[in-house]
């Protein structure tokens, strides 16, 4: 069995985010990191591996992005990746979700895989939908906020929790599957497997490599246009303060509450 | 007809319609007028004749019913909803909020090769055309995204469009046929809306505690329920908590749990994400204890403490008690 693990590079979560106001897009700028969503993602894949209800060959982690993305790879592959593919292209630049989700898609056919796993979210720009994107371009099956996978028979049992409750799902391979951060607690790399990352495999594929068409991707691929960015509406802004004496944090709260008569 | 809205109406398998996708359909129906086209719907699942065409009430001039599509997984749905929006002209298609209707959404995007915009709280008309408003980098801007090409698709967020009866009658039921791609008929429910853990009710409450992940373990939500109690009000928890099995689904607040809008939400331990947020956002008051200053919740709430919720929480059970009882 082959796995895929579509990653991200996202900026860090300290970081004070920004929209360009010239390009309309996110500034991407400053420090980033490997998706945390994605992290999850890696971490099922080697449970699999390691659970043994199948033979797991290579877990790949995918990522598409700029040249600053290998730093996602080289963590992904710290994390149990066994080698990774980079798409990157200037020609990629500006891509919408359905453009981004028709290049995942081209790569991953280049590697066929008998399972994609993803982060159910990017943190960063669009949510949750990606990985149903990438399915219906590569005509699979595809689930997303899953919270548990289990294998049997050769097919995949998962759980998440929809509008009524929790739903069983059955699924045959191959399949994409998003997970939620539920599913699991991703394991630390370890100094050597840190230290190891950049010896692994690495392929770099521009959009010809893969036989992405140029026309579908990019800001001229896409179907989606950014008209304005504006302001949200003004909201009297609530009173934070920091705890330093919580006997005197306790009496702020509570005339707080009677103030409000909420007590 | 160019211009027209097709939207998903979601429902609970017996034929209640979820109230967001009701929300969806009154929007449509608003901008259809405004567009000078019309609304539909689609339903999949054997639903009643009166139920679909009482979506007439909500504005719907046609629904367009999938009788033998099974309610519940994306992929079957995206295969009717392409299918109508092709041979009926539909230029957009609009989901309330909720996790299906991103799972349609998205694949609907790849199958009709479309723009899509989620998170969507709002959408207008400009040059004859829909616009969808998207709130962006935890709610701090908000950009306006219109669509390139003949079709759309706009995912609402949870609770962004109010459910409005008009005026309107019953809307015409058409049975369709639709026949699915070999890769929707792959993923089978097994077992759809299993509760998990006790029942209990949130949404009576004039006063709720809600735990999330930052109570750090399960026995922990002891001190929401103490403090819950000392204010005389109800227990409520984020989808990580009920996920992770430290509370019950019921007690869920947000995307795919309940809506609350209390006189009090105290959130302790809750970072405030965006799916917790549309759940909650419309308390009277927020009050929040986190310990990251960083928090989005305090970017909402209206009083907020930086501060270890393990010592604040039982001080002021403890205060609120004392102060009950002098």
């Amino acid at each position: 069995m082959k796995i895929c693990c579509l990653v991200k590079e996202v900026p860090d979560a300290a970081v004070q985010k920004r929209i360009d106001s010239g390009t309309k897009r996110l500034d991407r700028s400053g420090e980033k990191n490997l998706s945390p969503f994605d992290t999850h993602g890696i971490e099922a894949a080697m449970q699999i591996r390691e659970g043994g209800a199948a033979e797991v060959d290579e877990i790949v982690a995918v990522t598409m992005g700029p040249e600053t993305a290998v730093r996602a790879l080289h963590k992904s592959v710290a994390l149990g990746a066994d080698r990774s593919v980079h798409l990157t292209d200037g020609a990629l630049q500006g891509s919408d979700v359905n453009a981004t989700g028709y290049a995942l898609a081209k790569v991953l056919e280049s590697e066929q895989p008998d399972l994609v796993l993803l982060g159910q979210q990017s943190d960063d720009g669009e949510c949750y939908t990606i990985g149903a994107v990438v399915a219906d371009h590569l005509k699979m099956p595809s689930l997303t906020q899953v919270i548990e996978i289990k294998l049997e028979d050769g097919k995949l049992i998962c759980e998440r929790q929809a509008e009524y409750g929790y739903d069983t799902v059955e699924i045959d391979l191959p399949a994409v599957i998003s997970v939620g951060d539920a599913i699991n607690e991703p394991r630390y790399p370890s100094l050597k497997a840190i230290m190891g990352a950049k010896k692994k495999p690495l392929d770099t594929k521009a959009t010809g490599d893969v036989g992405i068409e140029a026309g579908e991707v990019g800001e001229g691929g896409s179907k989606t246009q950014v008209l304005g960015i504006n302001p949200p509406p003004a909201k009297e802004s609530g009173e934070v303060f920091e705890d330093e004496d919580t006997a005197e944090t306790v009496a702020k709260i509570v005339a707080w509450l009677d103030e409000r008569k909420l007590i | 007809m160019a211009g027209s809205i097709l939207v998903y109406a979601l429902h609970d398998g017996a034929g209640k319609f979820n109230n967001n996708s009701l929300g969806a359909i009154s929007e449509a129906a608003k901008l259809a007028g405004e567009l000078g086209s019309q609304a539909g719907v689609v339903v999949v699942g054997d639903v009643a004749d009166d139920a679909c065409a009482a979506l007439g009430a909500y504005g719907a001039t046609k629904v367009h019913r999938a009788k033998a599509v099974e309610e519940g997984l994306a992929q079957p749905v995206v295969d009717v909803m392409a299918k109508v929006m092709n041979e009926d002209d539909y230029s957009y298609a609009l989901f309330g909020g909720g996790l299906l209707g991103f799972e349609i959404g998205a694949g609907l995007t790849a199958r009709l090769n479309a723009g899509v915009t989620m998170e969507v709280t709002a959408v207008k008309v400009a040059e004859g055309k829909l616009v969808a408003e998207r709130p962006v980098l935890q709610d701090t801007a908000i950009v306006d995204v219109g669509y390139v090409g003949d079709k759309g698709i706009i995912i609402g967020r949870l609770n962004a469009f109010d459910l409005k009866e008009n005026a309107g009658g019953q809307a015409e039921v058409v049975d369709i046929e639709v026949e699915l791609s070999e890769w929707s008929t792959r993923a089978r429910m097994r077992q759809r809306g299993e509760q998990r853990g006790a029942d209990v009710n949130i949404e009576d409450a004039d006063i709720l505690v809600g735990g999330g992940r930052g109570l750090g373990e399960k026995d922990n939500f002891k001190l929401a329920e103490d403090l819950a109690e000392a204010l005389g009000g109800a227990v409520a928890a984020t989808r990580a908590v009920v996920d992770a099995g430290w509370y019950p689904y019921a007690a869920q607040i947000g995307q795919t749990g309940k809506t609350v809008a209390p006189k009090l939400y105290l959130a302790a331990g809750i970072s405030g994400a965006i799916q917790h947020k549309v759940g909650m956002q419309n308390s009277e008051h927020i009050l929040a204890v986190n310990k990251d200053p960083n928090a989005p919740i305090f970017e909402f709430c209206d009083l907020g403490v930086v501060g270890d919720l393990h010592k604040i929480l039982p001080k002021l059970t403890e205060a609120l008690k004392a102060k009950r009882a002098g």
